[in-house]
């Protein structure tokens, strides 16, 4: 089972990633969940979500305590969430960033979804939308098949700007 | 067809394919989903039903009963406080013998305010004459709904049926789910005491007690008889759609020593800690109630049995720990864990049945207790 926790603020749309990841592993033929955890935040605060991906269905419903892998979408959440709680020694970290850190004991993966989303215009209600481009660079990281990251997106939202944008991130990533 | 769904949207689309004539209801966090996405079949002509947004869910459970009693099929969603709002009403549904299927999203009950997976709201439901499934995933919600309307407008049922999905857990969790075209698996609704225009008749008027108990004994009897229907509309169900359901899900219960019963999503999470503690040579198995009413005979006669209830009766106990203690002789360990939608892991159930203690009752996370 290979499971993925989501940092995000409320409203960036890190619960919709967590079901657009799941969605197209789904769509690649295999097993997942994704579920958010809902405690009492507010648009802004630091929020969670999680996914699980396995070739078998999946019957754990509580909460990730030892991530594969951790994505961030916001690197402020950063000063007052560890988001590296519990993550796998020489597990993934992915951060939504211009920079590409390097946190030892883990394998560092970074693109800048803000700015691609910006230059793409993929812009809601004054927000950058992530959680399409970051499809991408999960797909260059083989945890879904490009094909299905793109069938996932389209079966969201019908806005093609989603699909070049994750096609965009997935041409930046460096792995 | 196979795709994606929260419990909540997995429930709308059983509930869009049943066809109701009349939905009521109130939004209540986490069923909020549900009643939203019924709104939106109905506003966007993809359900031909009088949708009636109501000022509380006393009224959702009191336009249900008004409309079914015209012989309409009827569906409305709660949880929590919500459930308790309506429970004059959940009585009258079921003396008046009418089919209303409701899904219950279940979520504790305050003070102190909390909106996490419980069943205590369910529980206090208990005794009201409506028959309760309990399920345990996004696709056993959609299945359980649509097999819901079949059972309870079968002519030797008409009860109603309460649909229950842990809060949260199941509610807004992304899962796959397959969907089918129903078909004719639902036949069209035939109320035999509708009421008719035609031919007037008198309903719920004063019932003297030489014939109070008649009714009431007659509740029981279809309660009893509803074992059968159930069992054959899952026969039917698997025959038509693939997938099988009993009145438990039963995981490795054949050769086991001990065995974990539960409801809900705490019947999966066990089947993950059964793997865990048969590794460790332990022979353990799961069974998952599903139907809690009727309450189903359960072989747990001479075996070492892990109850977990998140719910409680106070100055009792856990309801289903006490419930299977007055069927079974077994040697019972009662945990109480989860309340409030308290975080359970697998490895903690996997250490409720290593550290049990037979005859006692143990609350998950509270120091010192018994």
């Amino acid at each position: 089972m290979f499971e993925i926790r989501i940092h995000s603020r409320g409203g960036q749309g890190g619960v919709t990633a967590a079901r657009l990841i799941a969605l197209a592993a789904i769509r690649d033929g295999k097993y997942a969940t994704a579920f958010p955890f809902y405690g009492a935040e507010r648009r802004g605060a630091p929020v969670v979500s999680f996914v699980r991906i396995d070739e078998k269905p999946i019957k754990v419903y509580s909460q990730i305590r030892k991530p594969d892998m951790v994505i961030v979408l916001d690197t402020s959440v950063m000063e007052t969430v560890d988001v590296f709680h519990g993550l796998k020694s020489g597990g993934t970290v992915f951060l939504n960033s211009a920079h590409t850190p390097d946190f030892e004991g883990y394998r560092n993966y970074n693109v800048d979804l803000t700015g691609i989303a910006l230059r793409e215009n993929l812009v809601v209600a004054g927000s950058p939308i992530l959680n399409t481009p970051v499809l991408g660079a999960l797909a260059k990281l083989a945890i879904i098949t490009k094909e299905s990251a793109k069938k996932a997106i389209a079966e969201m939202f019908s806005d093609e700007r989603n699909i070049k944008a994750a096609e965009v991130a997935y041409q930046e990533m460096v792995v | 067809m196979l795709t994606v769904s929260t419990g909540n949207k997995a429930v709308a689309l059983a509930v869009k394919q049943a066809k109701p004539s009349v939905v009521a209801a109130y939004p209540i966090t986490p069923q909020t989903e549900v009643v939203e996405q019924i709104a939106d079949y109905v506003g966007g002509k993809e359900l031909d039903a009088k949708y009636i947004p109501v000022e509380s869910e006393h009224s959702a459970m009191a336009a249900c009963i008004g409309a079914g009693i015209t012989g309409v099929r009827t569906f409305t969603a709660t949880s929590s406080h919500g459930l308790l709002y309506m429970h004059e009403m959940t009585n009258f549904a079921a003396g008046a013998r009418l089919p209303i299927v409701m899904a219950n999203i279940n979520r504790s009950i305050g003070p102190g305010w909390n909106i996490w997976a419980e069943h205590t709201d369910a529980m206090q439901e208990r005794d009201t004459g409506w028959l309760q499934v309990y399920v345990g995933s996004v696709q056993e919600a959609y299945d359980a709904t649509l097999m819901a309307f079949r059972i309870a407008e079968h002519n030797d049922v008409l009860l109603p049926v309460m649909v229950n999905l842990d809060g949260f857990l199941l509610s807004h969790i992304m899962q796959p789910l397959d969907t089918t075209d129903p078909g004719d698996f639902i036949p069209p609704i035939h109320l035999p005491h509708a009421i008719d225009v035609n031919n007037p008749k008198g309903y719920g008027g004063l019932t003297g007690p030489d014939d109070h108990f008649r009714f009431r004994w007659d509740i029981e009897r279809s309660m009893r008889d509803s074992v059968k229907v159930i069992a054959d509309t899952q026969a039917e169900f698997a025959k038509r759609f693939g997938r099988k359901y009993g009145f438990t899900e039963d995981y490795k219960c054949e050769d086991a020593d001990v065995v974990i019963v539960s409801l809900g999503t705490f019947g999966k999470e066990s089947e993950v800690a059964v793997d865990i503690l048969r590794r460790e040579g332990i022979k353990a198995g799961s069974m998952r109630v599903r139907w809690f009413r009727p309450f189903p005979k359960l072989d747990l006669n001479g075996r070492e049995v892990v109850v977990i209830d998140r719910d409680y009766s106070f100055g009792f106990g856990g309801v289903l720990a006490r419930s299977i203690e007055a069927q079974n002789k077994a040697d019972l360990f009662s945990v109480i864990a989860g309340i409030g939608g308290q975080e359970v892991t697998y490895d903690d159930i996997a250490g409720f049945v290593r550290e049990r203690r037979t005859g006692e009752e143990f609350w998950f996370g509270v120091n010192g207790n018994v």
